[in-house]
């Protein structure tokens, strides 16, 4: 029985791992850059299916992968919003219409990404064989990839954690997280930041893509459940807050495990439940202002 | 009995009291004026009283019924209501549609499309802005967008009007023209609330007035009792300077 | 929108409606088959777009939920197609998918307009999942067959629905529940205190658009007869009526038509020659359209006719 319990809670960890990450990512897009990026999850399905090619085709490590993966996706976040998204931001006529635009914007990317990604690697399921022998914890048995999953996941959010606490450039973000506005008038280059952020946040994205290939099979069209499961982490960790995204991933994770066990299949339809509970009582969320 | 009453009303944002235990009560008919420096809490009271906000205590009673905890289009109808700081006209419609909205919603009965456009272009003239009733309202001057805001409002047939800083930005001319309309709106038998800071108009235009500083009224009295008031004065030093008053 | 020359009775091409109303009315009778399967798309697409933004044009919420409620009629036909009349039918369906979004207007329209956005984006994603859970676990199928109706009748159904749905929003709009909606989207506290239940009337909206959502799909499903969840729940129909509305232009009513009768025909021509190329494109042009055409293409020649009819006075 309590093997069980066991069982489930690591695999809810292992699960909220990639959403914690995955949502940080997001939270970074909206929270800072304040755009809406519905297409987060084709970031991620970028990011699986990169390190999908470079395993089949040169046989690199999905662990060496991570630390390609990343700065090609960071570098296309960064482009993006430096063309595109600036551009929108001096178009739009208030910060509302921007957040409106912008989200249109990313819904267009979204088709464009996924089309793509079809045309270069075909629209069928993709999947690699990567570390999956059994390793036993505790008296229960997971695969070896899992558990680095969530290894690697708590470490890019803990020096990710670091960095905004500790860098010049993550107090930057913070600042213009809480005040945009004051933060220019401190001096901090706002274009470049909120460029950084948004190139962080897929950068999050192209690394929970990775992580995922390597336990997961991968498709073109991967990507919207992803998306839909980061914005509801996101609303429940409360939108605006960092550690809130990585808490409201991990809570997230844990209860389509527990749901999983019980259900298969039926893992989105509790998320939405969850959302709906907070909508009702408290739409902030769990760290939000 | 008096229109408006209020009692301990208090509202926190985060840790600070914007509103700490104001007691006031308007009688009907009257013009009463709400100053205090920036920050006083004079727009939170009146947002509270229009229900954009609720109290976290205290109760407010307009014609003898509790208030608080109705929504704003539910305070509209029993006869409250107002104008923002920061002006809220309907940019991208027509003049005349602005205040034909009030006239359509902001009354507990209904009344015909003819009936309603009647009212509206009445009242466009009641303010002076008959010339501009089918321009975009986003075309108007500053005055003329603020003098929209109280058509609007006048439309929904208030028997209380707060006014919220009506003369900021107004050359003196303006100033004068509004206050001589807010002696008119008194005249057809409407309580008015007026948040001001240009002191000459609120000496000149209210029969009473109260004070806020801090969330928490200082003083209350007549424009004489005020002007000589050394609380108020010596929360004033360099308000009034600054005024012009 | 000049409220008081509608209400002094605008001069309307009311002669020319007439006559395209006449067109498309008897047009099974000597078109070809191409032309009406054609024209039933146009009309399927028409809908979705015009309901979507009789809510989301004048108030600013934009709802990314059409796939889902085209979805929900899809199903009631899916369910219903052997048990009951179409008709019947397209009216259950278009009473679940208001029902849906009476729901998910009463949860997140009280709201900032974020939570709106995201619960709706989402909302496609949920059904297809409940719906596959359901029917593997519960009912153990995996598709279901609707029951055929001649393509001409498809087309006079759709054809009934998209003209009820052009008064509707007509009517609306001139109305003063369309005023007070576009209020909302100019300020919505102001509308508030100006005396209008924003909330219930973003909400009864909402609806409203929905079921006209829901009885398009109820008739499309007889066209495809095969259905299963994805086919039903397809995210793509609830980017291409925004797409649509978008190009088009929001401010009058004709755009989203234009917009949609545009793209329904590049949309028959792309899938045909460039299968695999179209969502690209699609994205593309939605990209472009957000940056360069705030308006849409109805703004974009208001401009040019403006510019026109200045340089005509200008040379006298």
């Amino acid at each position: 029985m309590i093997v069980t319990i066991l069982d489930v809670v690591i695999a809810g960890l292992l699960l909220g791992g990639i959403y914690a990450l995955t949502a940080v990512g997001l939270s970074l897009q909206y929270g800072v850059a304040r755009v809406l990026n519905i297409a987060h999850g084709e970031f991620i399905m970028i990011g699986a299916f990169i390190t999908w090619w470079l395993f089949a085709a040169f046989g690199i490590n999905p662990l060496v992968s991570l630390a390609i993966c990343g700065p090609i996706v960071f570098i296309i976040g960064f482009t993006l919003y430096r063309t595109l998204f600036t551009r929108l931001r001096t178009s739009s006529a208030s910060p509302a219409a921007f957040e409106g635009n912008s989200m249109l914007a990313c819904f267009g990317l979204l088709f464009i990404i996924q089309n793509v990604a079809i045309l270069i690697w075909g629209a069928d399921m993709k999947g690699y064989s990567y570390l999956a022998f059994p390793v036993n914890f505790g008296g229960a048995v997971f695969a070896a990839n899992r558990l680095i999953t969530l290894g690697f996941a708590m470490v890019i959010g803990s020096v990710f954690y670091l960095f905004l606490a500790r860098t010049r450039l993550g107090k930057a973000i913070r600042a213009a997280a809480q005040d945009p506005t004051a933060a220019g008038l401190m001096g901090v280059n706002m274009k470049q930041v909120l460029a950084l952020c948004f190139g962080f946040g897929a950068l999050m994205a192209g690394f929970g893509g990775t992580l995922i290939s390597m336990s997961y099979k991968i498709q073109p069209t991967m990507g919207l459940e992803y998306t839909v499961i980061a914005l509801i982490v996101i609303v429940l960790g409360g939108l605006g807050s960092i550690p809130g995204s990585f808490i409201g991933g991990l809570l997230l994770g844990l209860v389509g495990s527990i749901v999983t066990y019980i259900q298969p299949g039926l893992s989105l339809v509790a998320y939405y439940a969850i959302f709906m509970l907070l909508l009702l009582a408290k739409p902030t969320g769990i760290l939000g202002k | 009995m008096p229109i408006l009453e209020g009692e301990g009303v208090t509202k926190y944002f985060g840790g600070l009291a914007a509103v700490f235990n104001v007691d006031f009560d308007v009688e009907q008919g009257e013009v009463l004026g709400l100053i205090g420096p920036n920050g006083a809490g004079k727009t939170t009271l009146f947002n509270l009283i229009s229900a954009a906000l609720t109290p976290k205590s205290g109760v407010i009673r307009f014609k003898g019924q509790d208030i608080t905890g109705l929504k704003p289009h539910q305070i509209c109808r029993m006869g409250v209501a107002r104008t923002f700081q920061s002006v809220k006209v309907f940019a991208n419609m027509p003049v005349l549609d602005n205040v034909v909205l009030g006239s359509f919603f902001g009354t507990p009965t209904g009344v015909s499309s003819a009936d309603a456009v009647r009212e509206a272009s009445g009242l466009l003239e009641f303010v002076g802005l008959s010339a501009v009733k089918k321009a975009r309202a986003k075309d108007l001057t500053l005055a003329n967008q603020k003098r929209l805001e109280v058509a609007r409002a006048l439309a929904t047939e208030p028997e209380l009007l707060l006014l919220d800083e009506i003369m900021a930005g107004l050359n003196p001319t303006e100033v004068a023209q509004a206050m001589e309309l807010i002696t008119r709106i008194r005249d057809k038998g409407i309580t008015v609330i007026m948040i001001e800071h240009v002191m000459k108009a609120i000496m000149n235009v209210c029969e009473r007035i109260l004070v806020l500083h801090h969330g928490e009224k200082i003083a209350e009295g007549t424009p004489q009792e005020i002007a000589t008031s050394e609380t108020v004065m010596k929360v004033y030093l360099g308000e009034k300077a600054r005024a012009g008053g | 929108m000049d409220f008081v020359s509608v209400v002094s009775k605008r001069s309307f091409p009311l002669g020319s409606l007439l006559l395209i109303l006449i067109l498309l009315a008897t047009s099974p009778l000597y078109a070809p088959v191409y032309t009406v399967v054609l024209l039933t798309s146009i009309f399927m697409y028409i809908i979705i777009t015009v309901s979507w933004t009789m809510f989301s044009g004048p108030t600013g919420y934009i709802s990314l939920a059409p796939a889902a409620f085209f979805g929900v009629g899809v199903y009631a036909s899916a369910l219903l197609g052997f048990v009951l009349p179409l008709p019947a039918i397209i009216i259950i369906g278009g009473l679940a998918s208001s029902c849906l979004a009476l729901l998910v207007g009463a949860l997140t329209l009280r709201l900032r307009g974020i939570y709106f956005v995201m619960f709706t984006f989402g909302l496609v994603e949920l059904l297809l999942h409940f719906v596959l859970w359901w029917e593997v676990n519960i009912t153990g199928t995996t598709g279901r067959v609707v029951p055929t109706v001649g393509n001409t009748t498809v087309y006079y159904l759709m054809l009934i629905i998209f003209a009820i749905l052009v008064l509707t929003a007509y009517l609306i709009r001139r109305s003063r529940f369309g005023l007070a909606l576009q209020s909302i989207g100019e300020y919505e506290e102001a509308a508030a205190h100006t005396g209008i239940n924003v909330t219930a009337l973003k909400i009864i909206t909402f609806a409203i658009s929905a079921f006209f959502m829901g009885a398009a799909g109820a008739i499309m499903a007889t066209r495809w007869t095969y259905i299963d969840p994805r086919i039903a729940f397809n995210p793509l129909l609830s980017f291409m009526p925004v797409l649509m509305a978008i190009f088009g232009g929001m401010g009058q009513l004709y755009g989203p038509i234009i917009g949609a009768a545009i793209f329904t025909y590049l949309e028959e021509f792309l899938i045909t020659r460039f299968p695999y190329y179209y969502m690209l494109i699609f994205g593309i042009i939605m990209v472009v359209a957000i940056l360069y055409m705030p308006d849409g293409l109805v703004g974009l020649m208001q401009k040019l006719w403006k510019r026109i009819s200045e340089a005509k006075h200008a040379d006298t």
